[in-house]
C-alpha cells in the first residue's frame, strides 16, 4: 500500500505524461513541502524515476497510476449518477473516494455503474478487468447501458455517451435525452425500447451509448 | 392575378402530415404506416372560406437541423416558401417529445398552427390534452384532430382562415445563450427567410449549411459571430446542439406537464401483444413466413395461375385478339402493317395482351396486398427483425423498407432509398434493387410458372437469395465507408382502412399503367422496325451466345431481348414458351431474367438519383452477374445430375 499523497502524485503524473502526452510532468500544483516524503516513498518503491527534466513513471508505476485515475473517475461517475451531485464538489469528493476504492471495490462500483467509459467531464475512464467480463446474475446495477438491461427493465436516462455527432442527432430525434423515462422491451434480434408513448428499434451500437438509471 | 397564398405542412415522420394534406386538398398523397412514406414535396390547391391557397406537404423531419436528404429538402422549402401559415402536425400521444420542434418553429418566427393529430389513439390511451391551455401557453392556435377520421379538419380550416399574423413570443433557453442572442441581434443584415434568433442559434450549433451561407454572404459579420460562438460553446461540456436540445426538452416537459393529463400506469392495448409477437425472435419469423405464404397464395396462385390463365385464354384468346386480328387483316392488306398491330409481336397481340391480360391482374393484387402490409405498420417491425442480417450487407434494417417496396415496383423503391442515411447505403440498396429484387409483375409471373413444382420454386428462390446475400456482402466489403447505424420508429399496429387501401392501389396502378403502356407500344414498334431492317435478327444472334452458354435454346433470346426493356416482359416472354423448355432450363432462364437489367424506367430513376456513372456501372455489373449466375446454376445442375 502506498500513501494517499503518493497516489495523488501518481495520478497527476499519469494524466500529464500518459494522457496528455507531455514530455515532463509539472508537479507544482501539488503542495511541494509535504510531497517530499511521498516522492521519496515512490522513488524507493521504484514506481517513479527522477530524470533531468523532472519525474516520470517507471516500472509498475504506470499501472498503479492508471488505477488511481480509474478510481477517481469512477468515483466522480458514482457521485453524479447515483447520488445526483451535480456541482464542483464532485471533483473534490472524488479525490477522497479514490483512495478507498481498493481491491475489487472499484470493480463492484464499475459494474454497478454499467462500466462507464467516461467521467462526467467527458475524459475517458481507463477500463478495468471487470469491463471485459460478461454480466453475472446477482450483479448489483444502478446505472447500466441500455444494451445491458434485461427486457422489461426501465428507468430514467442518466446520460448519453454518443460516439459521433450523427448518433447524437439520432438520439435527439428519438427523444432519448437525460431525464426521460425509458423502458427496454426486447433485446434480440434488435433492441426495442419505449420512450414516452413511442417505440423505437435500435442496434447494439446505439443501445450501448444510452445509460439508464435502473428503477428497481 | 395574385398567386394563392401558401400553407406548409411540417412535422416529425409518421404523424399523418399527408392525411392532413389529403383532407385539405381532396387530392391523394400516399399515406402509410411507416416513417418516410413521403419522400417528395407535394403541392395541391385548396379553397378555404372562398380564398384560394396552395398546400405544400413535406417529408418528415425530426428537427430544424437536418440529418437526412429529405429533411434537408423540407427545411429548404420551409425557408424558401413565404407561407401564410405553417401547420405543425404532431402525434397527440407524444406531445412532450414533439413540442421541442414547435419551439424551434417559434424561434424561427414562423406563423405556426399546431395540430395534435391521431387524437383517437391518444384517447384510447386515456391521454387528455387541454388544447385551450396549450394554445395560451404557446401563443398560437392549437387544433385537436384525427385526420384519418376527418376530425378537426373544419377547425383547422377556420384557424387558417382567421389566422392573425402575430409574433408568438419565444421561450428563453438559458441566460448565457439568451445573452449571446441579444448581444448579436442586428448584426446579420441579409434576409435569410427566418428570424434572426434562429439564425444565431443555428450558427451556435455550427449547422454546416447555415454556416457556409452566412460566411459567403456576410464574411465580416460571420467572423465576429464565429468568435462569439467559440467563447460561448467553450463554456458547455456538450456540443451546442445537444445543449439546446436539452434546454428545449426541459421547456417542453414543463409545458406538456401543464396541459396534458396521462394515466399513471399506461394502459396496455390488446394490439400491443400482437405487436410484440411480430418482433419475437421465433414467432416473428413464423409470422413472416405466414405473411409471405398469404402473398404467394393470393398473387402467385390465385392471381398468376387462376386469374391470368382465365383472362388470357378465355377472354383475350377468344373475344379480343382473334376479332382484332381478323379486323386488321381485313382492313390492312399490307403484311408490314398487320405485323405492327397483330401477329406474334404486334401492339395488340404482344403489348396490350402482356399489359392487360398478364401484368395488370398480377400487379393489382400485389399492390393491394402491399397496401395492407404498409398500412398495418408491419414494415418497421420487419426492419427490427432483420437488421442483423442486413448489417452483413452494409445495410441497416431500415433498408428493408425500400427492399420490400421493390417487390412491388423497383422504380418507386429506388426513389425511396433516399430515406437511407448514408450514400454508401443508398448505393448498395440501389444496386441490390437493380439486381436481385424482382418487381411484382415479374415475381407474380415467376411464381405462377413455378407453382406447379415446389422444387423448382425452391431452387429459384435459393439461388436469388444466395446471390442477394453474396453480392450484398461483397459490395459492403468493396465500398468504403462506415458501418451503418440502425434506428427506426416502430409505430403502433393499425387496422388498414379499406378506403385508403383502394385509393393507394388505384393511384399506384394508374402510375404504373401510364408508365407501362407506352413502353409496351414502344417495344412492339421497335421490334417491328427491327424486323423490317434486320436489326432484330442481328440482336437475337448476338444474344444467342450468352443464351446458349447458359444452356438455353436459341429462341429464349427473344425473351431476354424483351428483358432489356422490362424484366417482366422477359418473364412474360418465357411464359409464352415455357411449354417447350425442360424444368432445368426454365429455372435457369428465370434466375437469369430475375437478375437481369431493370426496366428502362428504373434505369432512368437510378441515373437521376445516383448519377450517370453509378447508373452505368450498376447496369453493366447486373448484366454480367445475371449471365454468370445462370451459367453457374446450369453447370451445377448438370454436374450434380439434378433433373427438376
Amino acid at each position: 500500500m502506498i500513501s494517499e499523497k503518493a497516489e495523488e502524485i501518481l495520478e497527476a503524473l499519469w494524466i500529464q505524461t500518459v494522457e496528455n502526452k507531455e514530455k515532463t510532468a509539472d508537479l507544482s500544483s501539488l503542495c511541494a513541502s509535504d510531497s517530499d516524503e511521498a516522492l521519496k516513498e515512490l522513488l524507493d518503491k521504484k514506481l517513479i524515476k527522477q530524470g533531468k527534466n523532472g519525474f516520470r513513471l517507471a516500472g509498475d508505476g504506470e499501472a498503479a497510476a492508471r488505477d488511481v485515475v480509474r478510481r477517481h473517475r469512477l468515483a466522480e461517475r458514482m457521485l453524479t449518477d447515483v447520488l445526483n451531485i451535480q456541482d464542483a464538489s464532485v471533483h473534490e469528493s472524488a479525490c477522497k473516494f479514490e483512495h478507498v476504492l481498493h481491491k475489487g471495490v472499484d470493480e463492484a462500483i464499475c459494474t454497478m455503474l454499467g462500466h462507464p467509459k467516461t467521467c462526467p467531464h467527458g475524459t475517458p475512464i481507463p477500463p478495468g478487468k471487470c469491463c471485459l467480463k460478461k454480466a453475472k446474475v446477482g450483479d448489483v446495477r444502478v446505472v447500466g447501458a441500455l444494451a445491458e438491461l434485461r427486457a422489461g427493465e426501465k428507468g430514467k436516462i442518466a446520460y448519453i455517451q454518443a460516439s459521433s455527432r450523427e448518433n447524437l442527432n439520432k438520439m435527439m430525434a428519438m427523444g432519448v435525452l437525460p431525464g426521460n423515462t425509458i423502458q427496454l422491451l426486447q433485446n434480440f434480434p434488435s433492441y426495442l425500447f419505449k420512450v414516452g408513448n413511442s417505440q423505437f428499434a435500435v442496434d447494439a451500437l446505439i443501445a450501448r451509448e444510452i445509460f439508464v438509471r435502473i428503477e428497481q | 392575378m395574385a398567386l394563392p397564398e401558401k400553407i406548409l405542412i411540417v412535422g416529425t415522420p409518421n404523424v399523418g402530415k399527408s392525411v392532413i394534406f389529403n383532407a385539405l386538398t381532396g387530392r391523394y398523397a400516399t399515406v402509410s404506416n411507416y416513417p418516410g412514406t413521403t419522400v417528395d414535396v407535394f403541392r395541391g390547391p385548396c379553397k378555404i372560406c372562398g380564398n384560394a391557397y396552395e398546400i405544400i406537404d413535406t417529408p418528415g423531419m425530426y428537427s430544424l437541423v437536418p440529418v437526412t436528404e429529405e429533411e434537408r429538402v423540407s427545411r429548404t422549402i420551409l425557408l424558401k416558401e413565404k407561407a401564410r401559415v405553417v401547420i405543425h402536425v404532431i402525434d397527440g400521444k407524444n406531445l412532450e417529445r414533439m413540442l421541442p420542434f414547435t419551439l424551434q418553429l417559434i424561434d424561427a418566427g414562423l406563423p405556426v398552427v399546431l395540430v395534435l393529430n391521431i387524437m383517437d389513439e391518444a384517447e384510447r390511451l386515456d391521454i387528455k390534452i387541454d388544447a385551450a391551455k396549450l394554445s395560451k401557453e404557446l401563443g398560437l392556435p392549437v387544433i385537436l384532430a384525427a385526420g384519418a377520421l376527418n376530425r378537426g379538419i373544419k377547425e383547422l380550416k377556420d384557424a387558417i382562415d382567421s389566422y392573425e399574423p402575430s409574433k408568438a413570443s419565444t421561450f428563453p433557453l438559458d441566460s448565457r445563450i439568451e445573452k449571446f442572442v441579444s448581444d448579436n441581434t442586428g448584426l446579420l443584415k441579409k434576409n435569410y427567410g427566418v428570424a434572426e434568433r434562429l439564425m444565431l442559434l443555428w450558427l451556435l450549433q455550427e449547422d454546416p449549411e447555415v454556416t457556409a451561407l452566412v460566411k459567403a454572404k456576410e464574411p465580416a459579420v460571420f467572423k465576429k459571430l464565429a468568435a462569439a460562438r467559440k467563447t460561448l460553446s467553450g463554456k458547455y461540456k456538450d456540443h451546442m446542439s445537444y445543449a439546446l436540445a436539452l434546454l428545449r426538452q426541459k421547456r417542453a416537459t414543463i409545458i406538456s406537464g401543464k396541459c396534458e393529463l396521462s394515466p399513471e400506469k399506461p394502459r396496455l392495448l390488446a394490439e400491443e401483444a400482437l405487436s410484440r409477437l411480430t418482433m419475437h425472435p421465433f414467432f416473428g419469423l413464423v409470422i413472416l413466413v405466414l405473411v409471405l405464404l398469404v402473398v404467394y397464395l393470393v398473387v402467385g396462385v390465385f392471381g398468376s395461375k387462376i386469374c391470368v390463365d382465365y383472362i388470357e385464354n378465355n377472354i383475350f384468346g377468344v373475344y379480343i385478339i382473334p376479332p382484332i386480328t381478323r379486323f386488321v387483316e381485313a382492313v390492312f392488306p399490307w403484311v408490314a402493317v398487320q405485323d405492327l398491330l397483330v401477329h406474334d409481336y404486334g401492339i395488340f397481340s404482344l403489348g396490350i395482351r402482356y399489359s392487360f391480360a398478364i401484368i395488370l391482374p398480377i400487379v393489382s393484387l400485389f399492390f393491394f396486398m402491399f397496401a395492407i402490409i404498409e398500412d398495418s405498420g408491419y414494415l418497421p417491425r420487419l426492419a427490427m427483425l432483420i437488421d442483423k442480417i442486413f448489417k452483413m450487407m452494409g445495410l441497416s434494417g431500415r433498408a428493408v423498407i425500400p427492399m420490400v417496396l421493390g417487390l412491388g415496383c423497383d422504380t418507386m423503391a429506388t426513389i425511396v432509398t433516399r430515406t437511407l442515411p448514408s450514400l454508401r447505403e443508398r448505393v448498395i440498396a440501389t444496386f441490390l434493387l437493380a439486381l436481385a429484387i424482382p418487381c411484382s409483375a415479374q415475381l407474380g409471373l415467376i411464381m405462377g410458372l413455378l407453382s406447379a413444382n415446389i422444387m423448382m420454386f425452391l431452387v429459384w428462390f435459393g439461388a436469388i437469395f444466395l446471390i442477394f446475400m453474396v453480392v450484398g456482402w461483397l459490395s459492403a466489403k468493396i465500398l468504403p465507408g462506415e458501418a451503418p447505424v440502425f434506428f427506426i420508429e416502430v409505430p403502433p399496429l393499425r387496422f388498414p382502412k379499406v378506403k385508403n387501401l383502394v385509393i393507394k392501389t388505384y393511384t399506384r396502378l394508374e402510375w404504373y399503367l401510364k408508365e407501362v403502356i407506352p413502353m409496351f407500344i414502344l417495344v412492339s414498334l421497335l421490334i417491328w422496325a427491327g424486323r423490317l431492317t434486320g436489326l432484330f435478327q442481328l440482336a437475337m444472334k448476338a444474344l444467342n451466345y450468352p443464351v446458349k452458354w447458359i444452356g438455353l435454346p436459341e429462341k429464349t433470346s427473344e425473351a431476354f431481348l424483351y428483358g432489356f426493356f422490362r424484366r417482366d416482359y422477359g418473364a412474360a416472354g418465357l411464359r409464352d414458351m415455357a411449354g417447350s423448355l425442360t424444368h432445368n432450363q426454365l429455372v435457369v432462364a428465370l434466375v437469369t431474367i430475375t437478375l437481369f437489367l431493370p426496366c428502362v424506367a428504373q434505369f432512368i430513376v437510378m441515373v437521376k438519383e445516383r448519377g450517370i456513372k453509378t447508373g452505368l456501372y450498376i447496369s453493366a455489373l447486373v448484366l454480367v452477374i445475371a449471365f454468370a449466375s445462370g451459367y453457374a446454376l446450369n453447370e451445377l445442375l448438370n454436374i450434380l445430375r439434378i433433373t427438376l
